[in-house]
C-alpha cells in the first residue's frame, strides 16, 4: 500500500524542526517561571512587592507556558511528523503549517506580555484575554484542517492509531475552547465571561479537566502510540486494546470535570456522576498504559542502554500512576481531604512532569536525530537528563503528598472540646520545608531541560561526537 | 468490514463519530444545570439580600481577578464542621449568581475568603494588603502596597457595568449613571477593601435550616 511513498527529503520537516526547538525552549521558560514561583511560596520576600513578578500574575504564565507553549509546540511538531510518516504523504499545506508556527508563537509572546501586566480573564488555564483567545481558535482550526487534509491525501488505506488520538484532541479542544471562552468585551484587554457562578464553575471545570484529558492526554497518547513502537522497533502490543483505549477515553474523559467541584454549591448529582465515571476511567487508562509497555515485550533488554526508550517507558509508568491517583482523589471521602491542598498540585505534576514532559522529551530526542540525520551529541548527557528529571519529579511529588495530606489533616483537626487545633497561619508555616523541597525538585527538572537544549544544539551543529560513539549509534 | 474498520478508512466518518461521542458527557452534566429548579437555592425574603456589586465593589473584584487572588484563595466553603468553625456557613450557589467569572478557586494556599466580609476592620485589611507579614508573620502572601497609589480608571466603570448587564446582571439606568461618580478619586485599595468587606454578607442564614437538598 505504500507505493509513491515520498523520500525523506520530500517530507515537510522544516516546520517540524522549528516546532521541536520551540518546544525545548518553552520547556525551559515554563520550568523557570514555575520554579521561580515555587521559591516565592517558600520565601515570599521574592515577590519584592512588585506587581509584575507577584505569584498571582506569574502563576498563569507558568501554567500557560508549560501547557500551551511547551505542550502545544510538542503536539504540533509530533502531529506534523507522525501524520506525514504514517500517511506516506507530505503535509497538505506547508504554508498553513508555517502559519500555525508563527501564529502559535505570537500567542505565546502575547501571554508573556499580558500576564505580568495583570491582563487575564480569571479562569484557570483559560486566562488569556479575548483577542488572544480568538487567535488560538484560528490557529487551532488551521492546525486541525491541515492535519485532516493530510490524512485525506494519505497513500495507505488505514488511518494509524496515533492519528485517531490527535483527531480526538483537535475536535474536543475546539469545543472546549470556544464554549468556555465566550465573553462580552469591555475593552481590547478586558471582558466578562457570559457565564456566572455555579454554571461558570461547571463549564470551567469541564474545560479544565479536559484540557488535561484531551490536550495533555489524548494528544500525548498519540505521541506514545507512534514513538514507543518506533523506538522499540516493535509493533503496538494489542490492536484491540488501542481501539478500546481510544473510544473509552473519548467517551469517558469528558465527564470528569465535575469531580473538581465535590461538596461545593454545584448540585450533588453532577459531582457524584463525575466521580463515578472517574473511577471507571482507570480501566481504559491502564489498558492504554499496558498496551504501551507491553509493546516492549521481547525487547525489554533495550531499556538497558536506550535512554530515549527509558524516557518513553517511564512516562507510561507515571501515566499509570496519575490515572490511578486521579480517580482515588475523586472519591468523595478522599476529595474532602485532598481538595484545596497541595496534593492536587502534586497530582498535576506527576502527570505533567512524569507523563507529559517525559513522553515529549523522549519523542523530541527521537525526532531530532532523524530530522537532522545525525547521531545525538552526547548519550551520557541524555542519561544524566533522564536521572535528574526523574529524581526532580519524584522529589516534587513526594513533597506535595506530604504537605497536602498534612495540610488537609491540620485543617480538620479538632480537640476534645470540638475546637480547631490549628490556626490557618500555623498550617501555612508547617508547609515551609516542603515548599523548599518542591523548589529544589523543580531546579533539577530545569537543569535537565537546559542539558537537553545544549545537547540538541550540539547535535544539530554537528559537533564531534564524544568517546561514547558506539553507544550513541544505538540511540 | 466492521464499523471500526470503516472509520479507520474514512477520516470524515471518524471525525463525526468522535464529535458525537465527546459531546455526551458535557451535555448531560451542563445542560440540566440551566433548567433544573434546584440548581440555585430558593431563599425567603428575610434571607435574601443578594444584589449586584456596587460600582466600587465591582472595580475591586476586577482587581481581585487581575492579581490572581483566586489562585491561592477559594471562595467556596464546604459543608464540613471544621470549615464552619473556620469560615462560617457553607456557600450557596445563589451567593455567586452575579459573579462573572466565578471565583470559587481550587486551592487554599491562603484561607477561604467566601465570608471574609466584615470579619476584619478596613484598617486591618489595608495594612494586611500592604504588608501581610506585619500582621501575620507566617503568611506567604505577596504585598500589594501599590494598590494604595493607583487610582481607579473611572472612565471605564460604566462600560463595565453595561457589559455585566449584557450578560444578565440586573443593573439599572441609575447604576450606570452613577458609576463614574462612585469611583472617581478612589484608589485601587479602596475598591479592593470594598469588595472584600461585602464577601459573604448578603444572605441571612436561618439557624438549623438545610439549604442543600
Amino acid at each position: 500500500m505504500s507505493e509513491g511513498k515520498p523520500d525523506e527529503q520530500q517530507y515537510s520537516f522544516t516546520v517540524v524542526k522549528w516546532f521541536s526547538i520551540a518546544a525545548v525552549l518553552y520547556l525551559i521558560v515554563g520550568a523557570l517561571v514555575g520554579d521561580f514561583i515555587a521559591w516565592e511560596l517558600a520565601f515570599p520576600a521574592l515577590n519584592f512587592d512588585n506587581p509584575y513578578i507577584s505569584f498571582g500574575r506569574l502563576r498563569p504564565l507558568h501554567t500557560n507556558a508549560v501547557i500551551f507553549a511547551f505542550g502545544g509546540s510538542t503536539l504540533m511538531a509530533t502531529a506534523y511528523y507522525i501524520v506525514q510518516r504514517t500517511c506516506h504523504v507530505t503535509l497538505w499545506s506547508e504554508k498553513l503549517a508555517w502559519f500555525t508556527f508563527w501564529g502559535w508563537n505570537a500567542i505565546v509572546v502575547g501571554a508573556v506580555v499580558t500576564f505580568p501586566l495583570g491582563l487575564t480573564q480569571g479562569k484557570e488555564y483559560a486566562e488569556l484575554i479575548w483577542p488572544l483567545d480568538i487567535l488560538i481558535a484560528v490557529v487551532w482550526l488551521a492546525f486541525t484542517f491541515n492535519f485532516i487534509m493530510t490524512i485525506v491525501n494519505r497513500k495507505v488505506s488505514h488511518i494509524y492509531v496515533a492519528n485517531w488520538f490527535f483527531l480526538g484532541m483537535m475536535v474536543m479542544i475546539t469545543y472546549l475552547h470556544v464554549v468556555n471562552s465566550l465573553a462580552v468585551p469591555v475593552t481590547l484587554t478586558h471582558s466578562y465571561s457570559i457565564y456566572s457562578g455555579v454554571h461558570d464553575a461547571m463549564i470551567q471545570w469541564w474545560w479544565g479537566h479536559n484540557a488535561v484529558g484531551f490536550f495533555l492526554t489524548a494528544g500525548f497518547l498519540g505521541i506514545m502510540y507512534y514513538f514507543i513502537p518506533k523506538q522499540a522497533n516493535r509493533p503496538v502490543f494489542s490492536y484491540r486494546l488501542s481501539v478500546l483505549h481510544f473510544w473509552a477515553l473519548m467517551f469517558g474523559y469528558v465527564w470528569l470535570g465535575a469531580h473538581h467541584l465535590q461538596y461545593t454549591a454545584l448540585p450533588d448529582w453532577a459531582g457524584s456522576l463525575g466521580a463515578a465515571v472517574s473511577m471507571a476511567m482507570i480501566i481504559p487508562s491502564w489498558g492504554g498504559a499496558i498496551n504501551g509497555m507491553m509493546t516492549l515485550s521481547g525487547a525489554w533488554n533495550k531499556l538497558r542502554d536506550d535512554y530515549v526508550l527509558r524516557f518513553l517507558v517511564v512516562s507510561l509508568a507515571f501515566y499509570a500512576m496519575s490515572t490511578f491517583e486521579g480517580p482515588v482523589m475523586s472519591i468523595k471521602t478522599v476529595n474532602a481531604l485532598s481538595h484545596y491542598t497541595d496534593w492536587t498540585i502534586g497530582h498535576v505534576h506527576s502527570g505533567a512532569l512524569g507523563w507529559v514532559a517525559m513522553v515529549s522529551i523522549g519523542a523530541i530526542y527521537h525526532m531530532v536525530t532523524r530530522l537532522w540525520g545525525k547521531d545525538i551529541y552526547s548519550v551520557s548527557m541524555v542519561n544524566t537528563h533522564f536521572w535528574v528529571h526523574t529524581i526532580g519529579t519524584i522529589i516534587y511529588i513526594c513533597a506535595m503528598w506530604v504537605s497536602g495530606i498534612m495540610q488537609g489533616l491540620m485543617w480538620r483537626a479538632t480537640d476534645d472540646y470540638g475546637n480547631l487545633v490549628y490556626t490557618f497561619a500555623e498550617t501555612v508555616s508547617a508547609m515551609h520545608p516542603y515548599y523548599v523541597l518542591r523548589s529544589v525538585g523543580g531546579v533539577l527538572v530545569l537543569i535537565g531541560a537546559v542539558l537537553m537544549l545544549y545537547n540538541i544544539i550540539k547535535t544539530i551543529s554537528g559537533a564531534k561526537q564524544p568517546v561514547t560513539a558506539a553507544a550513541a549509534a544505538r540511540v | 468490514m466492521t464499523f471500526q474498520e470503516k472509520l479507520e478508512k474514512n477520516v470524515w466518518g471518524l471525525i463525526i463519530m468522535v464529535a458525537l461521542v465527546v459531546s455526551v458527557g458535557g451535555i448531560v452534566e451542563i445542560v440540566p444545570l440551566y433548567y433544573l429548579d434546584n440548581t440555585i437555592e430558593k431563599l425567603s425574603q428575610e434571607e435574601d439580600s443578594i444584589r449586584p456589586y456596587t460600582a466600587l465593589e465591582q472595580e475591586g473584584r476586577d482587581i481581585y481577578v487581575r492579581e490572581g487572588c483566586y489562585l491561592c484563595h477559594s471562595q467556596m466553603i464546604r459543608p464540613f464542621r471544621d470549615e464552619k468553625e473556620r469560615y462560617g456557613h457553607y456557600s450557596l450557589a445563589a451567593e455567586s449568581k452575579y459573579d462573572h467569572p466565578f471565583q470559587w478557586g481550587s486551592k487554599r494556599t491562603g484561607p477561604d475568603l467566601a465570608r471574609v466580609g466584615a470579619k476584619y476592620s478596613d484598617k486591618w485589611q489595608i495594612q494586611h494588603l500592604k504588608a501581610p507579614r506585619s500582621l501575620v508573620p507566617e503568611s506567604v502572601m505577596p504585598g500589594y502596597p501599590f494598590l494604595a497609589e493607583n487610582l481607579i480608571d473611572h472612565t471605564l466603570t460604566e462600560r463595565k457595568l453595561r457589559a455585566l448587564a449584557a450578560v444578565g446582571v440586573p443593573y439599572s439606568e441609575a447604576d450606570f449613571a452613577g458609576a463614574e461618580e462612585a469611583v472617581k478619586g478612589k484608589t485601587e485599595m479602596d475598591a479592593m477593601v470594598a469588595y472584600l468587606q461585602v464577601l459573604g454578607t448578603m444572605v441571612k442564614f436561618q439557624e438549623g435550616k438545610d439549604y442543600r437538598e
